[in-house]
């Protein structure tokens, strides 16, 4: 699982309000890399949930990666050290093993293989 | 040999050699998935007449589709991954930009969509969960490309959403439980300019799901139709009206070469 994914998962248990963003618990994970497309990237930017993404590239120990505040969409188009940590934060980084976790419920979702399940229990829906 | 880059003198062999590397290297030697690349489950659906017919229908629109530059593509539903696998692969080279998602009810299949992608190189973010559950209210509007193969054949209710490989094809009355409930979740997802395509029976009242999209606001057409000799399948393609005013026809003149719809679907939705 990409942070984009992570980036654009919620909690889906019936009835939740503050369901985002789910809290990243990566046991295993590893960097690779993905074509660079900085069309992608400055199109994505806007839909992107800036503090979510800093904070999720945080618990893996990327504390100087992204600035705190998201930057202004002119200086992605001229800022290419900027647009590629962008890339790196978004697309390279997998978690393999681990959790996501509902911040409102405390509701746990495992991450097996890279893949989130989501799937709720009969009293969740 | 003569060294200048002249595109006359280049040398045919060594341009085949340099692109086959190329595909070799990402490992895209067809322009879809391979069946011998495709990872299996027992408890998992096999590529079959519908999966070939919808990756049909992707292939035959495969130039609208580069055209449409798509930024998210997704797959509902994507057992084996052999659909989303082969999307991926044909709009690789003129589409480099796009993500895909894939999800699926059955935690097996999940696992199974990601081995099949691999094996064919290309990736795709895979998420276990029912329908888009979780990924809605992020994703809202921003798809734009979804693809479905949904549970269509009619059986019991009570058997629509079973664990394993039931699930994969029972869809209830009349095939249409889950397909149902995929409508109004791709109507939220799909961008402005999205498209779906949807894989559907004959027994499903195809011409009634048409009009319950309308009424939502979209055009659609048949991409392919093919007949076993058990049942009639249709891949149809959805559109948001506005955004493709005269591309393709509409769904409406579409009715006269349709005889069963006519006769089955038609009447019931009252056309
Ligand atoms: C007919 S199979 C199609 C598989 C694959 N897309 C293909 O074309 O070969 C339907 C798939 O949808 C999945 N499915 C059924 N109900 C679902 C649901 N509510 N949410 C997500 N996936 C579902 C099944 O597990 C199965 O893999």
């Amino acid at each position: 699982m990409r942070l984009l994914t992570h980036n654009m998962l919620s909690c889906n248990i019936k009835g939740v309000k503050n369901g985002y963003p789910l809290r990243l618990e990566a046991e295993k994970w590893t960097e690779k890399e993905v074509d660079f497309n900085a069309k992608f990237l400055r199109g994505i930017f806007p839909k992107i949930d800036w503090p979510a993404l800093v904070g999720s590239a945080r618990s893996f120990g990327f504390n100087d990666l992204l600035p705190d505040e998201a930057p202004d969409s002119s200086l992605l188009a001229s800022d290419d050290d900027l647009l590629r940590r962008f890339h790196h934060a978004l697309l390279e980084i997998h978690v393999e093993e681990g959790g996501l976790v509902c911040p409102e419920t405390g509701r746990r979702f495992p991450i097996n293989k890279g893949i989130p399940n989501l799937l709720l229990h009969e009293d969740e829906v | 040999m003569d060294h200048t880059f002249d595109a006359n003198s280049l040398n045919p062999d060594m341009i085949d050699k340099k692109r086959s590397n190329k595909l070799a290297s990402s490992k895209m030697l067809s322009n879809i998935a391979q069946i011998r690349l495709v990872s299996n489950h027992p408890e998992v659906y096999e590529p079959c007449d519908d999966s070939f017919a919808l990756v049909d229908a992707l292939l035959a629109d495969r130039t609208n589709l580069l055209n449409m530059q798509p930024r998210f593509c997704m797959e509902v539903g994507s057992g084996s991954g052999y659909v989303i696998a082969s999307l991926a692969i044909m709009l690789h080279q003129g589409c480099s930009g796009a993500q895909y998602f894939a999800t699926d009810i059955n935690p097996h299949a999940a696992e199974t969509t990601a081995a099949t992608l691999e094996a064919h190189g290309v990736h795709a973010e895979i998420i276990c969960t029912d329908l888009a559950s979780g990924l809605g209210k992020r994703l809202a509007g921003m798809v734009d490309v979804i693809v479905v193969n949904p549970p269509y054949v009619p059986t019991p209710d009570d058997e629509v959403g079973c664990k394993g490989i039931t699930s994969s094809w029972a869809g209830g009355e009349n095939g249409r439980k889950v397909i149902d409930r995929i409508l109004p979740v791709v109507h939220s997802l799909l961008s402005e300019k999205g498209w779906l395509y949807m894989v559907t029976l004959t027994a499903n009242n195809p011409s009634q799901i048409c009009s319950m999209m309308r009424e939502m606001g979209y055009a659609s057409r048949i991409v392919v139709q093919r007949s076993t000799e058990e049942e009639s399948l249709h891949i149809i393609k959805f559109w948001r009206e506005h955004t493709e005013k005269g591309s393709g026809s509409s769904w409406l003149s579409q009715f006269p070469l349709l005889s069963f719809w006519r006769s089955s679907g038609a009447k019931e939705s009252g056309i």
